[in-house]
């Protein structure tokens, strides 16, 4: 169970989510500049977006007729979210002082939070988790790993939409208006970019992307409750800043390197001698967060980060 | 005839202080018009409001016949209006032809605008044969060279230059102005703004001397260059 193969096939799995969430974070951030710390909470919307229309399905239906159902309902749920949140909370803020939109995320984040978790309260059961359903088939092993169910689904979704992603913003029209506005927002004006427009496709990809990894959190733990959006986030934050916010290459590496080492931490610090209190899964946040300190200390671009230099 | 642009009375504010506090001016269809004046005299200030970059306080621009007022940056283009911007403002990390393919944005017709590329690799050779670099790797006047090619490649009816040949070398300033003489040649229409006075206004037919926010005097290039207090305060004779 212990092995390496098998820790680093963890981390591989639990860093492509932080990775589908990260992309929001910097998607947003190299556009408008914006962290936009209600991200978390979209990916948590996602997943419960996708567990509504699962529950709005007759029973009993298959996995394979309701997967595709939920990815559609929770993208649907996550990208409305996102867009409504950029028209309505932060473009009127645009223009304003960094902390307004700021302080506007985290109270966005907490309304979101306690919304979903009294819309899900009402029916008498008060826990905060949903069961999630699964897909309909056992681990598979490979070698000496064993792979869930929920991480074949993430394993085969996040490269799909990274690379779908990739080939948008290289090649398509929007994508090329998407570099020139992240580069220089006046100057895409001058090229008669519709730099709104560009701003509400950012977040309306974040929100898809954070809807695929609420369902692949859903799949992978069984569950999803109104503040798992939180650790998780934060966590995708950090996978940002650590591949270089902005760079949406970056944000999914970012994430990779953040499970792997949440994965290898949690499993072998515990066998370094004086150190076997701060092994186990409880520390697994604590070793997250001081890598990213220790990548804001030593290359605060993050890995595939451009110098800020070329922006002038 | 009515001028191509008409601007009446324009003003323009940051907050509480005027940069521009009401100019009135215009140019005619195949015209060089420029705006010389010192460092803080609202030149880019007009600019930045005339494609719609910057939103006037008050006053009335009119551009091949259309209002522009509440009009956004992004649609002023599209009615033949192009800035190349001081400071040249190139995309860093796109290359040369990805910069040049920008320009074109809202044109449709594919053809066309590899012809115009190809156009702006004949006016800029040194731009040619380095299309596949990025293009925060260019010199300052490479730069600019690419800054007026991608202004062009929206095939303007007037095209607005903001100190095209700030920070160069003098000789690659003399190769900018020889370009904007070919074009002008060609009969593209040019607001140009410069601190360089000399050039500028030898080679404009009309020219304004603006001051903190004011025109203080307009005429002919030639007769501006020649004027006795344009001469002092700007081309540094005594």
């Amino acid at each position: 169970m212990n092995t390496l193969p098998q820790q680093l096939a963890n981390g591989l799995f639990l860093g492509s989510m932080y990775g589908l969430i990260a992309i929001g974070y910097t998607m947003v951030y190299g556009i408008v500049q914006l962290i936009n710390f209600a991200h978390g909470e979209i990916f948590m919307t996602g997943g419960f977006g996708a567990l509504t229309v699962y529950l709005l399905l007759p029973d009993g239906i298959s996995m394979w007729v309701a997967l595709p159902a939920m990815l559609i309902g929770g993208a649907l749920v996550a990208v409305l979210i996102a867009v409504g949140a950029e028209r309505f909370a932060y473009r009127p803020l645009r223009g304003a002082p960094r902390l307004a939109p700021l302080i506007t995320a985290i109270g966005l984040s907490l309304a979101l939070q306690q919304a979903v978790f009294n819309w899900y309260h009402v029916d008498g059961d008060a826990k905060t988790a949903r069961v999630f359903p699964q897909l309909p088939f056992g681990p598979l092993h490979i070698g000496s790993v064993t792979v869930q169910s929920g991480d074949i689904f993430l394993i085969i979704a996040a490269p799909l939409c990274m690379a779908i992603l990739a080939l948008f913003v290289r090649l398509s029209r929007t994508g090329r208006a998407m570099q020139a506005t992240a580069q220089d927002p006046d100057t895409a004006q001058l090229m008669g970019i519709d730099t709104n427009r560009i701003i509400v496709v950012a977040f309306a990809i974040g929100g898809f992307f954070a809807a695929v990894a609420g369902v692949s959190y859903g799949l992978k733990y069984g569950s999803v409750s109104y503040d798992m959006g939180f650790i998780a986030g934060l966590k995708a934050f950090t996978a940002a800043v650590l591949g270089g916010i902005g760079n949406i290459y970056g944000a999914m590496l970012g994430g990779l390197v953040l499970g792997i080492a949440e994965a290898m931490a949690t499993a072998y610090i515990a066998n370094i001698p004086g150190m076997q209190q701060l092994g186990g899964g409880g520390w697994a946040s604590v070793w997250a967060f001081v890598l990213l300190i220790l990548v804001l200390l030593f290359r605060p671009q993050g890995l595939l980060g451009e110098r800020v230099a070329d922006r002038a | 005839m009515t001028a191509l642009l008409e601007v009446e009375d324009l003003r323009v504010a940051y907050g509480k202080i005027e940069a521009v506090k009401g100019i009135s001016f215009s140019v005619e269809a195949g015209q060089v018009v420029t705006l010389i004046g010192t460092n803080g005299a609202g030149k880019t200030t007009t600019l930045r409001t005339l494609s719609g970059l910057l939103k006037p306080a008050s006053g009335k621009v009119v551009f091949d016949g259309k209002p522009l007022s509440g009009v956004p940056a992004h649609k002023i283009v599209a009615l033949g209006l192009a800035h190349s911007p001081e400071g040249r403002h190139i995309f860093p990390r796109l290359t040369i032809a990805e910069n040049l393919q920008l320009g074109a944005f809202l044109r449709k017709d594919k053809a066309g605008i590899e012809r115009d590329i190809q156009r702006a690799y004949d006016l800029f050779p040194i731009l040619g044969e380095r299309r596949k670099q990025a293009a925060g790797t260019l010199s300052g006047g490479e730069q600019q060279m690419l800054a007026m090619g991608r202004a062009l490649m929206s095939q303007p009816k007037l095209l607005m230059l903001d100190e095209p040949s700030m920070g160069l070398s003098p000789i690659m300033m003399q190769k900018i102005m020889a370009t904007i003489l070919e074009l002008k040649s060609q009969g593209t229409t040019i607001l140009l703004v410069e601190q360089n006075a000399q050039a500028a206004l030898s080679l404009a037919d009309q020219g304004h001397v603006m001051e903190v926010g004011n025109i203080v005097l307009s005429g002919s290039g030639q007769d501006l260059l020649h004027d006795e207090s344009v001469r002092k305060a700007y081309l540094g004779e005594d």
